[in-house]
């Protein structure tokens, strides 16, 4: 994937998330690894699946820019390869 | 299941024949005596204009605008010349008591074949499939045949699960067998069926599409009201006379569309507007329309057009416990939270109807709707929240008398 996917914006701490976390659910098997390395975005369920911290909108995740590195590995480590990051404002 | 038309009902402007006007099995030669012949290729120019101003909403279900579809899946055309469209007519009918696409199969097949040659002349589409299943199914194979124009068309089998129509489910089945949902960070108008743009819609959307590609948006807007446009096809079901799928105008009250039907008012405590992914309303709410806009205070939808209707001997929570059982059943079991959040959800469910229920009880199932809302693949865990929700909203009370070991129905 080289395309831009910041989209231009500024990464400022703060700003409206420019990227959103996709979990493909057939995938996923509640490993861990996301909500250990983005605590900021993702806590886990009761059964151990990545949920949202925060309650947002949406069924992506919203990701702030400050950690959108973060996110970039989390994707590329995540074992099932469950993740991917999209950009809401693309469509 | 047989037809009601308004010609033999005096319900007033409740029921309208325009889907089954051509009468009961018609075929080819009663459907153009009754609606007259479709160019396909003639209509295609203005039909993207025309179904924008209908108001058409997709009636399988989600209720998108249908132009929007249309309009995704040419723009992805044009982007990609040479994946050429494909366009998919739903008849899946997972809802257990829903009955309307097969109605609209077996008595006017050749409604849904003008819709999908006219939707894809309009997007210049590749390849045209029909997914239904039996009783539908033979009718549509009966009419195809009985046209030139139709031989392209594809039919396909569909499976007889309650996701079995979900939407990328259907894609899914055509293209590998299997009729399960997939995840997907795009939606089918950019790629769909072998990552061709795709334009699915429900039999029914489709129906109305062939209607509108003769008549016009304007004609369309004749029936319904201003905000829910055309007419709707809905199945009535649960505690009325008999079973039936009856054609409303759009907006119709559903204590309107009851009655005509047969059901007595007194009779009803609630009524499942939408199917198990809908939701439910009280007596004293049922003057409310059949329509998005009148029935999202409520958490519902007019979904794919169903009226559960529940006698007042009845147990509302009990029957909410069976509904979200089924459900659970019905989760893929592909993704984790509607793996083990629906039976959660259904065990939550049965201790409410048990009467074994803390006081913090209804409070669990609040929190697992929230828990299991947008974590799938598909809509199949947000469906059934919303409809736990819709039933803890509109059974507060007799919940609470449960957990005394009560219950609100009455005994006559």
């Amino acid at each position: 994937m080289s395309q831009t996917i910041s989209n231009g914006r500024p990464a400022q701490p703060g700003a409206a998330p420019a990227l959103a976390l996709h979990v493909d659910w057939t995938r996923c098997d509640g490993r861990g690894l996301c909500s250990e390395m983005l605590p900021e975005i993702l806590g886990r369920d009761e059964w151990g699946y990545p949920i949202a911290a925060e309650q947002h909108r949406g069924r992506d995740i919203p990701v702030p820019a400050e950690s959108e590195v973060a996110a970039r590995n989390v994707m590329s480590l995540c074992p099932v390869l469950a993740l991917r990051l999209t950009d809401p404002h693309a469509r | 299941m047989t037809i009601e038309t308004a010609a033999v009902r005096d319900s007033g402007t409740v029921l309208v024949s325009r889907l089954l006007a051509a009468g009961p099995d018609a075929d080819l030669a009663r459907h153009i005596a009754c609606f007259g012949a479709l160019d396909p290729v003639a209509a295609a120019p203005r039909l993207l204009a025309e179904l924008e101003a209908s108001g058409l909403t997709g009636r399988g279900g989600a209720g998108f605008a249908a132009w929007r579809k249309l309009a995704a899946t040419a723009r992805a055309r044009d982007s990609a010349p040479r994946a050429r469209p494909v366009v998919i007519a739903n008849g899946a009918e997972g809802e257990p008591f829903s009955r309307k696409d097969e109605t609209l199969l077996t008595n006017a097949p050749h409604l849904v074949i003008d819709g999908m040659l006219a939707a894809g002349a309009a997007v210049g589409a590749g390849e045209l499939h029909l997914y239904a299943s039996e009783p539908g199914l033979s009718a549509i194979l009966g009419a195809v045949a009985e046209r030139a124009d139709a031989a392209g068309i594809r039919i396909v089998t569909a499976a007889d699960t309650f996701l079995s129509g979900q939407a990328s489910a259907v894609v899914n089945a055509i293209e590998t067998g299997r009729p399960l949902p997939r995840d997907a960070v795009k939606h089918l108008g950019e790629s769909g069926l072998r990552r061709r743009p795709t334009l699915l819609h429900n039999v029914e959307t489709l129906a109305h599409i062939g209607l509108i590609a003769r008549y016009g948006a304007a004609w369309f807007r004749a029936a319904g009201t201003p905000d829910d446009p055309g007419t709707r096809l809905v199945t009535l079901a649960g505690d009325v006379p008999r079973s039936q799928v009856l054609e409303v105008h759009g907006g119709a009250r559903i204590d309107a569309v009851l009655a005509a039907a047969g059901a007595e008012h007194d009779r009803i405590s609630a009524v499942l507007v939408g199917g198990y992914h809908g939701g439910w309303l009280t007596a004293d709410q049922l003057g409310a329309g059949l329509s998005p806009a009148a029935l999202a205070p409520y958490g519902a939808h007019p979904g794919a057009g169903i009226l559960l209707a529940l006698d007042r001997t009845r147990c509302a929570v009990q029957t909410t416990a069976e509904i979200v059982e089924y459900l659970a059943g019905q989760s893929a079991r592909q993704c984790g939270p509607c793996l083990f959040g629906l039976p959660a959800l259904a065990a939550s469910w049965r201790e409410l109807a048990a009467g074994v229920a803390a006081a913090e009880s209804p409070r669990r199932a609040w929190d697992l709707a929230d828990a299991v809302d947008g974590r799938g693949a598909c809509a199949h865990p947000d469906g059934t929240a919303r409809l736990s929700r819709s039933a803890l909203r509109a059974f507060a009370a007799d919940v609470e008398q449960h957990r005394h070991g009560r219950c609100l129905r009455a005994t006559h």
